[in-house]
């Protein structure tokens, strides 16, 4: 029977080998994906267990954390949510993370090594340092009069420093409270799939992630482009265009929306945005000519980043030359986001100089040591600084006495350019008013601001909307803001 | 388990008493429960527990008892047993606590604390009142009969989660198939020590190949067999029935070497499960989990109870998150009883199981050493079922919660809350004393021809 006891507990012992084989299996083999299960819950309760980092306008916080009691502790909330929705994102515990909330989620969450005042000693230590700040280039009187011009009407702005390429603004209208969805609760749901489905799209970031038609708006370039390629020497000399202007190798007659265009001058063309004028002048410029010009500005850069991605202005490479004439007015497949219209404005006001547009200052430990600093960054070099010393004047001319009247400032200098886009089947679609422009303070060395606004109400009367009249004083309180505020 | 000498050693070589390592080791296994306590308290509150030193106390002032208990009325008895014993039911005490504190609505560590009393109580009442293991083979016909009324009483309950394995009354519930499994044993032992002979001859009668043997001898085993099935099917706890047919085949192993017809017992018991996990739903759910624990969250109808356990498992990794930090409340209602493991898995990380299984194991070494020791088939057939009721209870939770088997429930050996299973597990540790007591204990002076009652039939 001793014999047999020993059998016995030998199958004892065969089964606690089982047991820790297996546990060690469990612990050690499946071990690391267990912990990216997506019924593992284990990351995301780490994740929330700290107060999640603030991102700071103007060095205060636009952002915060609640204390839910939760298991999911440390709940995202926001002040002006809506404001500033387009520049900070969403942090919900279900929706996961966007934008500024979701590009520096590191730093915010203090998961990131830069937090980590020893870095290779991380992994000994298992307390998460508490998240960082993000401190941003906006201001709020900026993006106040922004948002508050817009006035809920569909729409963007966005704002640049011309001089280092700082954001100053970025204002998507009508916009959302990303405090409403940051838990995991019913209402959240509810407001998420309410946000999501409503038909204004409040949740679309129209500064950065809509492209639109640029209009009359992208003269500019066109501009810039025939001044630069020689085309056009002197910008009061006539410019030998035809009217009736027939786009070439077609039959269609292009139409222009005021008198005195027939042959105009560049700077005439440019005061008071004659169509046939720069078409002609496009066409003249050439395919190659003009699709560097746009580059030179940023359009076709799928990878521009700030850091949040921007959307891809386009500028098409490959057309005939009825479709290049009209492109060069800022129609065809012409489009670009409020942010690159803001550049184009901006490398005219910095001298031809275009600056890498940033949103983030500086991000800093939890106790607001600086972790890292963005400074201003070349990008491209968008033209001649001779040819913009020419624009300026042209767009201060458009301003002071053309299309543009409704953003003179007093004391500062202001130059702008209107735009109204026709878009939609046979362009019956409600059109979009822009309006690009900088202001220089007449005491400042350089100009501070350059805005592009674009307003795209379906529920304005339509002839009210042209980038003179809806756009351009949205522009103007936003370049008041940015030069007194 | 490790192998003993393989020649009995004559008997003025016999172990020393060990009390005192006893008492040395029982000193250690209160201060890493303490300790365990203290780290508890360090990670979720930054401080010792004030009561710390308190919880010390009173889980030593239990020990001392034991161990004086022993020192006076077993003093041969396997100094390891009780030790590990203690050991282990507070480290449960602080796994339990541990979890308490993620769910103060339902706090159950203090009733674990009194259960584990009257357990420790219980344990010395049986060191100190049982004189000689085989007076109790001359109750097993009581011990079957209580073990069956036991058993068939929580059929007039309501189940609790899908089980029909308690008893409530009013605030109390018991879980009496805890207290049958040691009755069982012991009637077990007592059955097959009085018609072994008669079971390992065979029979005249033939069923193919394999002789049967005498009616006699084999009813009860028939009996018991469907027994189990009818737990099984009536109560829906295919733990206990698995544990008792189990413990059966064991011992009817031990007590015949008879491979043949355990074989035919397997075989049947794996046709009854087999038609069991296909036939009665809720059986066949956890036989589903198993095969793929994480069909739920593909599914999106949320996590299931064993990937839970499985998260926590791979959470802990090979060091764990430490005492206080896992999230292995994540499990859910069951987070504190059948999947204790899965907390000590996460918090203690696979160097701490390791340690937790290894203590079983000698615990279940141990009392294959006393079997092995002792002179009387009882004896050893007690001894040989004790073990391996823990043993194969703690290889079904365990493998269970770990995804090796499909998951039955079962409370983990002192770890696990629950108040019949801790007190039940302390009659057990006190009756292995017992035997270890005897097998350890000198030998009287050979028996004198003339007395040969006195001992029962020879074994070796």
């Amino acid at each position: 029977m001793i014999r047999r006891t020993r059998h016995a507990a030998g199958v004892c012992a065969v089964l606690l080998a089982a047991l820790l084989v297996n546990a060690a299996r469990v612990q050690v083999v499946e071990s690391p994906g267990l912990e990216g299960n997506p019924g593992n819950r284990r990351a995301d309760i780490a994740r929330y267990g700290v107060p999640r980092g603030d991102i700071l306008v103007d060095s205060g916080p636009v952002t915060g954390s609640r204390d839910t009691g939760g298991r999911l502790r440390y709940e995202r909330t926001y002040r002006d949510g809506p404001l500033y929705a387009p520049v900070t994102g969403y942090a919900s515990q279900t929706y996961g993370t966007s934008l500024l909330e979701n590009l520096e989620d590191g730093i915010l969450a203090g998961t990131d090594p830069l937090l980590s005042p020893l870095p290779l000693l991380d992994g000994l230590h298992r307390v998460r340092p508490p998240g960082g700040h993000v401190v941003t280039t906006v201001r709020a009187a900026v993006q106040e009069a922004a948002y508050r011009g817009l006035d809920g009407r569909r729409g963007a702005v966005a704002a640049i420093e011309p001089s280092s390429g700082r954001i100053l603004a970025l204002v998507s209208s009508p916009s959302y409270d990303p405090g409403r969805f940051a838990g995991t609760d019913g209402a959240s749901a509810d407001a998420w799939a309410r946000l999501n489905g409503a038909p204004a799209r409040p949740m679309l970031n129209r500064a950065i992630r809509q492209t639109y038609p640029p209009g009359s708006a992208f003269k500019i370039v066109t501009a810039a482009a025939a001044l630069d390629s020689g085309v056009v020497d002197d910008v009061d000399a006539p410019t030998r265009t035809p009217r009736p202007y027939v786009l070439p190798g077609t039959s269609t007659v292009l139409p222009d929306a005021v008198e005195g265009c027939e042959n105009a001058s560049l700077a005439y063309a440019l005061q008071w945005s004659c169509n046939t004028v720069m078409a002609g002048l496009g066409a003249r410029v050439g395919l190659r000519g003009m699709v560097e010009a746009a580059a030179g500005f940023g359009f076709n850069d799928p990878g521009l980043r700030i850091p949040a991605g921007v959307s891809r202005s386009n500028f098409d490479t490959d057309m005939s030359r009825d479709q290049l004439a009209l492109s060069s007015i800022g129609q065809f497949n012409t489009t670009a986001t409020p942010l690159q219209m803001a550049m184009v404005a901006s490398a005219v006001a910095a001298g031809g100089t275009l600056r890498h547009p940033y949103l983030v200052e500086k991000v800093t430990r939890a106790g607001g040591e600086t972790a890292e600093h963005h400074g201003p960054r070349a990008y491209r070099q968008a033209m001649n600084p001779a040819t913009a010393m020419r624009l300026r004047e042209m767009m201060v001319q458009a301003v002071e006495e053309g299309t543009g009247r409704k953003a003179a400032i007093g004391g500062a200098t202001v130059g702008g350019k209107t735009g109204t886009a026709q878009h939609g089947v046979g362009n019956k679609g409600t059109p979009y008013a822009w309006f690009i422009s900088w202001a220089q303070a007449d005491d400042a060395p350089l100009p501070g601001v350059a805005v592009a606004v674009v307003v795209e109400d379906a529920s304005a009367d339509r002839a009210e909307i042209s980038g003179g009249g809806s756009a351009a004083p949205i522009a103007r309180a936003v370049m008041r803001a940015a030069l007194h505020g | 388990m490790t192998a003993p000498p393989a020649e009995a050693s004559p008997p003025e070589q016999r172990p020393a008493r060990r009390r005192g390592v006893e008492l040395s080791l029982l000193l250690c296994a209160v201060l890493v429960s303490v300790y365990g306590y203290a780290c508890v308290g360090l990670a979720r509150q930054g401080a010792v527990p004030p009561d710390a030193a308190r919880y010390g106390a009173g889980l030593g002032a239990l020990a001392l008892v034991a161990h004086l208990a022993v020192r006076f009325r077993a003093p041969w008895a396997d100094p390891l047993l009780l030790p590990i014993a203690v050991l282990l039911n507070g480290l449960g005490l602080v796994l339990i606590h541990r979890l308490d504190l993620e769910t103060p609505e339902d706090v159950a560590a203090p009733t674990q604390l009194v259960w584990s009393g009257l357990g420790v109580a219980l344990c010395v009442a049986t060191v100190i009142a049982l004189g000689d293991h085989r007076a109790l083979r001359r109750h097993a016909r009581a011990c079957v009969t209580a073990a069956l009324l036991l058993l068939c009483a929580p059929v007039f309950f309501p189940p609790v989660n899908g089980a029909r394995i308690w008893i409530r009354v009013g605030e109390l519930s018991l879980q009496p198939g805890e207290f049958a499994k040691v009755l069982l044993a012991v009637f077990f032992a007592a059955h097959l020590a009085a018609h072994r002979e008669a079971l390992a001859e065979a029979g005249r009668r033939t069923l193919g190949a394999v002789r049967l043997p005498a009616r006699r001898a084999a009813g009860p085993v028939l009996g018991v067999w469907l027994l189990s099935m009818l737990v099984l099917v009536l109560e829906r706890d295919l733990g206990t029935s698995l544990l008792f047919f189990g413990l059966f085949v064991v011992l009817l192993y031990v007590a015949t070497g008879r491979v043949g017809w355990i074989a035919i017992g397997l075989a049947l018991a794996a046709a009854g499960a087999y038609a069991v996990g296909t036939l009665v739903p809720h059986v066949h759910g956890r036989v589903e989990d198993w095969l793929d624990p994480y069909a739920g969250i593909a599914a999106g109808e949320g996590t299931g109870q064993l990937a839970q356990s499985l998260f926590a498992f791979g959470t802990g990794g090979v060091l764990g998150t430490g005492l206080g930090l896992g999230h292995s409340v994540l499990i859910g209602f069951a987070a504190k009883s059948d999947f204790i493991l899965a907390t000590a898995g996460e918090e203690l990380g696979l160097v701490g199981l390791t340690a937790l299984l290894l203590l079983y194991g000698l615990l279940v070494g141990r009392g294959f050493r006393a079997a092995t020791g002792l002179d009387d088939a009882f004896g050893t057939l007690l001894a040989v079922g004790l073990s391996s009721i823990v043993a194969l209870q703690v290889f079904v939770i365990a493998g269970g919660v770990t995804g090796l088997i499909p998951l039955t429930g079962m409370a983990m050996p002192f770890l696990a809350q629950g108040g019949s299973s801790v007190v039940t597990n302390w009659v057990i540790v006190a009756l292995l004393i017992r035997l270890s007591h005897a097998a350890r204990a000198p030998r009287p002076a050979p028996a004198a021809p003339q007395t040969p009652a006195a001992r029962p039939v020879a074994l070796r």
